[in-house]
């Protein structure tokens, strides 16, 4: 059956184009979590608790959120929130790749919504967009392949970060990690007017918004800078058919 | 010191939180179809909200306790840059931290 054959192949080639994909990630994420190691260790935390910590919540932005509250001696109900509002944005990750891989069978998407994170999320994106003949199996070979460098570093190096205990220098600049690779995956996605207007809106607001409280200027930005490009879109279309 | 109680109740109601949020739509809403309306929002989740993540860091850096820094401004501005003129997501890293370490070594 040449058929299978080659479905099965293109297959373990998403797999391994995701895995390619997911790699120069491991230069944001080691570093990452050494550090939530290291601060983990530094607030009173064990190895274990640690561990558990970034193996139950797998978010890395909101655990730097609730570690950095809980030492403020922030009510329990505050930490959560906050915390869950830095996430919010996992939530329009999740419906943003609903209509690509949301034909998936329901244990493949149970654990799919567990590993959907920035990374695992901006790379899919960016692939289900530009090869859209993809098979939702090559999709979830994908999105598991891209996650396969990623997930056991991340487990790894917030264990070594809270053995080691000490702080990364300083001087490496690993803060601009983050922000560089995020700018270098959403530049070749900018293909139409509707997707600039969609990134300049959400960015101005972004930094207008700044100063609100827990991170909340993220999704107010991230959603004005999505009602902008579905405008920007239906009117471009509407002035391409017009007279 | 954070107390025990406190710490599992925030590990265990963030790791239920969180997992729900990200079920909520791959996991609910599956491969029912959508109005037309929200997928139009959908397409630009991406290109909204990843930039919104990252602009306050390049304006503001935490490094330099939030003083706007030559450095890192210009490293951004190279990597949107280059990722629109190559489409080459690599090359836009590549070229977007060798701009960073140069100019950091450099100002010195």
């Amino acid at each position: 059956m040449p058929s299978t054959t080659a479905k099965k192949h293109s297959t373990s080639r998403a797999y391994w184009t995701g895995f390619a994909d997911g790699t120069p990630f491991l230069l944001v994420v080691a570093p990452f979590a050494m550090l939530f190691g290291v601060l983990a260790t530094e607030a009173g935390l064990n190895v274990l608790e640690t561990l558990s910590f970034s193996a139950v919540v797998f978010a890395g932005a909101a655990q730097f959120t609730a570690l950095q509250l809980m030492q403020e001696n922030a009510p329990t109900a505050i930490v959560l929130a906050s915390a869950l509002a830095v996430n919010l944005r996992v939530a329009m990750y999740s419906a943003s790749l609903t209509p690509w891989i949301g034909a998936a069978p329901l244990w493949q998407r149970a654990l799919a919504a567990y590993f959907t994170v920035d990374q695992s999320y901006a790379c899919s994106i960016v692939q289900f967009e530009k090869e859209p003949q993809m098979t939702v199996p090559q999709r979830m070979a994908y999105f598991s392949g891209v996650l396969s460098p990623i997930v056991p570093l991340w487990y790894i190096c917030t264990v070594l970060g809270a053995l080691v205990g000490t702080q990364i220098p300083d001087n490496w600049a690993l803060d601009f990690a983050l922000p560089i690779t995020f700018l270098a995956l959403v530049a070749p996605m900018l293909r139409t007017a509707a997707h600039v207007i969609a990134a300049l809106v959400a960015i101005v607001v972004s930094l207008l918004s700044a100063g609100v409280p827990y991170s909340l200027g993220l999704i107010i930005a991230g959603t004005i800078g999505m009602m902008a490009g579905a405008q920007a879109e239906v009117w471009l279309e509407r002035k391409r058919s017009g007279p | 010191m954070i107390d025990q109680t406190t710490l599992w109740t925030v590990i265990v109601g963030l790791g239920i939180g969180s997992y729900a949020l990200r079920f909520a739509f791959l996991g609910i809403v599956g491969d029912r179809p959508m109005p037309a309306w929200l997928l139009r929002h959908l397409r630009y989740t991406a290109v909204a909200i990843l930039p919104a993540l990252v602009a306050p860091q390049v304006v503001w850096p935490a490094a330099t306790g939030g003083d706007p820094d030559m450095p890192r401004m210009a490293a951004a501005a190279v990597t949107l840059v280059v990722g629109l003129l190559t489409k080459n997501v690599l090359a836009a890293i590549l070229s977007g931290a060798g701009t960073l370490f140069g100019l950091l070594w450099v100002m010195g």
